[in-house]
């Protein structure tokens, strides 16, 4: 059952011809190893090179990109690396991230709040309150004697009733906010504010699927994360009164002096900056963290559950925890990369784009591992940036040689080229899990003798 | 009446006809879950291949069918099988037998199979595009109204509604003769109970996983060409499909092909019934009601828009309640 490649190499170690009092006790090495030293080095060639040919301006914004997705990386990467759990909805929360960078950030809509709209969504959000609280109530009127089949069909009943009515009221109020003034608008606040809004959010809902799941088998957390991703999307594409769902919200503001400034370069170096101080907290913390009593004991619960459960540790606890750090991560990550975008599309959300290129950079960098997190994030976004182009050319050849030989005239071309793409990022999926379940730069399990 | 007779019509069946796929889907979702103990993901997927080729032979042979009465996609249904079934085989050879052998952690296959989704998906869109094709290449769809004595409204059946029914129960049936009286689907399902003593006592498990693929592999091309044709192939298919189907096999425990199939129904009915508009139903006795009680005019429970949300509730509401499903599945 625990038999990954990461613990096989575990019980070999402690074999008694080792010499074991020569390992110290601290960080195995001081010097960074020649693995680690030969592939970044590689990826700042692999950069330099991107500079050199696609101008700074694309290039800047290719790495403020792929440094947001670095702090995506790292959220996967403390869930699936550090604890073993899969998070297949990763997009979900990204979008919960973008969603509420967006609502604060953009200003205010007074139309909105001059109407009388404002009062009335207040009323109808207060008596969802209220209704919560009375059918959470009738479900515990067990406690007074009433027999248990009676409350059941109560709660039953009474939650049915004032959803219905709920619902209806919601319907009519969010209708008549898109007739009238079309979408609530903004708050004008800050965007920090909204990042970290949207970090909670999405610990706020990866703490609701935890709860739900985690003591459950591992599967079922993959299938939670990959339903809750796409109820997010399809709320916050269909909710026109909160987001103008398709018509999409432009421009969003940055934290950092905008490109009509100071100049598309020094803006977006300007906000590279910013993304790249967040890594630096969010690595430092995780790597304290890492090491930290706190680390160890998520390891052990991770390579040997029942062990660490008769340690004493608290499972169920510690995986809600780093689940929903993971799922902060996430959502400040998707907050930062909807901001640099500068616009806020729910279907701009793809499970490929935000989900399983995310999954690629942690398998391919080295689960567990942040510095390989980072180098797979880095790598993996250039290849994929890359890689559009690459594709759209290779279709058109091939398909110049196909209208030759076979008379071929496939319709819409680019979007089936970026369909090759899918392709590829499955195979690489497959390829890494069969001939480096490790990754790049593998975690360093450390050995106490 | 006419209001019976629309209810009839879109929800009970509309109801059988999601609920049918959705099980058959859930049955080989179950099959794969219990014996080789993981989520498969690519299943929706594999749907959507079988489909393809589906479709690829009806374009390549439109009037195949006409023979027989029947549509050519129909005809063609058995060749796709055994093409599917193939993949499915060759899938599982090049990607999850290697990681098997390494005695990786259920988890990693999962990931694994979400690896096959996506290479599935752009192969699959790489070839047909993403638009949406019908299956009735060069034919027509049947509509048969039945009409009912005293009623206006008449009670509408479309002939891969028909055939749909028809071959859900041919499949169901032939599912349960196989496991129940078949030697290899005994077989199947001692090593669904116990792998080591399965292997233990003779049965030759690599036969029973590679049976296990063919046998999914076909139910998925079965599932998948008969909802196609029912509405229309569609590339992305399986992204309507897949939340459904594993709600349905977990509802039903997993690793359990009853519970599956009564899963799938439950949660077809379910998505039928919620996004029924229920106002209709009370129209008739609309006016006998007191004035203070405006009925509104959607009483939906939740838009179409949301139908992903009723199978994620259930799947949920289960998972809270009764991890192991409602007929004791083997694992939670």
């Amino acid at each position: 059952m625990t038999a990954s490649s990461q613990q096989q190499s575990s019980p070999q170690q402690p074999s008694p011809q080792q010499p074991a009092p020569q390992r110290p006790a601290g960080p195995p090495t001081r010097a960074l190893p020649a693995r680690e030293l030969l592939l970044f080095g590689g990826l700042a060639i692999v950069v330099l090179a991107v500079f050199a040919t696609m101008g700074p301006a694309y290039s800047t914004r290719m790495l403020v990109e792929a440094s947001c997705y670095a702090i995506l990386a790292l959220g996967l990467t403390i869930q699936w690396g550090y604890a073993g759990q899969f998070n297949a909805g990763i997009m979900g929360f990204v979008a919960l991230g973008g969603f509420s960078a967006t609502f604060f950030s953009i200003p205010v809509n007074p139309a909105f709040w001059a109407s009388d709209l404002p009062g009335r969504l207040g009323w109808v959000l207060l008596a969802m309150v209220a209704v919560t609280a009375i059918v959470f109530g009738i479900s515990r009127l067990d406690r007074i004697g009433v027999p248990r089949l009676l409350r059941t069909i109560l709660a039953v009943v009474a939650g049915l009733i004032s959803y219905l009515v709920l619902i209806s009221w919601l319907r009519s109020v969010t209708g008549d906010i898109e007739s009238q003034v079309e979408f609530i608008g903004g708050l004008g606040l800050p965007v920090w504010l909204g990042w970290i809004v949207g970090g909670a959010l999405a610990g706020g809902v990866g703490y609701f699927i935890g709860h739900i799941c985690l003591g459950l088998r591992s599967d079922y957390l993959v299938i939670a994360t990959l339903g809750i991703a796409e109820i997010i999307k399809a709320f916050l594409k269909n909710s026109d009164w909160l987001t103008r769902g398709t018509a999409t919200i432009s421009p969003l503001p940055w934290p950092v002096p905008d490109p009509g400034e100071v100049g598309f370069l020094t803006a977006r170096a300007l906000y590279l900056s910013v993304t790249v101080v967040m890594i630096a907290v969010i690595f430092f913390l995780l790597h304290r963290a890492y090491h930290a009593p706190w680390g160890r004991m998520i390891r052990a619960i991770r390579d040997n559950e029942v062990s660490a459960a008769a340690m004493g540790k608290s499972i169920n606890r510690r995986r809600q925890e780093i689940f929903v750090f993971g799922c902060i991560l996430m959502g400040i990550g998707g907050a930062a990369l909807t901001s640099f975008n500068g616009l806020f599309d729910p279907q701009g959300y793809l499970p490929l784009n935000h989900t399983f290129l995310v999954l690629v950079m942690v398998i391919l960098g080295g689960p567990g591992n942040n510095l390989g997190t980072l180098f797979g994030a880095v790598l993996v976004y250039v290849i994929w940036i890359m890689s559009g182009p690459l594709a759209l050319s290779l279709m058109h050849a091939v398909t110049a040689l196909g209208a030759h030989w076979f008379d071929w005239q496939p319709g819409n071309l680019d979007s089936r080229a970026l369909q090759a793409r899918v392709f590829v990022i499955g195979l690489l999926i497959l390829l890494v899990l069969r001939f480096a379940p490790r990754g790049l730069i593998p975690e360093k399990v450390k050995h106490h003798d | 009446m006419n209001e019976l007779i629309y209810f009839f019509n879109y929800v009970v069946v509309a109801g059988s006809v999601t609920g049918s796929i959705y099980a058959i889907g859930a049955v080989g979702v179950t099959l794969i879950y219990s014996i080789l103990r993981f989520a498969h993901f690519a299943h929706a997927d594999m749907m959507t291949l079988g489909t393809l080729i589906v479709l690829l032979l009806t374009m390549a042979f439109p009037h195949a069918g006409d023979a027989l009465g029947l549509p050519t996609a129909i005809v063609m249904l058995p060749i796709a099988m055994a093409v599917t079934s193939l993949i499915a085989v060759g899938i599982d050879r090049a990607f999850y037998q290697p990681l098997r052998s390494h005695g990786v952690k259920p988890i990693v296959m999962v990931i694994a199979s979400l690896g096959v989704t996506l290479m599935l998906q752009g192969l699959i869109r790489l070839f047909s595009g993403t638009g949406a094709q019908s299956l009735y290449v060069d034919a027509r769809k049947e509509i048969f109204r039945i009409d009912l004595p005293g009623v206006t409204r008449p009670i509408i059946l479309t002939e891969p509604q028909i055939i749909l029914f028809i071959v859900t129960i041919v499949a169901v049936v032939g599912l349960h003769l196989f496991l129940t009286r078949a030697r290899l689907g005994k077989a199947m399902r001692a090593m669904s109970d116990n792998p080591d003593l399965a292997r233990a006592s003779g049965i030759n498990t690599r036969l029973i996983i590679t049976l296990t693929w063919v046998i999914a592999g076909s139910l998925a091309t079965i599932a998948g060409t008969l909802l196609s044709l029912d509405v229309a192939f569609k590339p992305d298919l399986s992204f309507f499909l897949l939340l459904p189907i594993f709600a349905a096999a977990i509802v039903g425990g997993v690793g359990h092909p009853y519970g599956a199939i009564a899963g799938g129904f439950l949660v077809g009915f379910a998505e039928t019934l919620a996004v029924f508009n229920w106002s209709v139903l009370l129209r008739p006795i609309r006016d006998s009601l007191p004035t203070w009680l405006e009925l509104p005019n959607n009483l939906a429970l939740v838009g179409t828009e949301y139908k992903i949300v009723v199978p994620f509730f259930i799947l949920v509401a289960v998972l809270i309640w009764r991890p192991t499903g409602i007929f004791k599945g083997k694992v939670i």
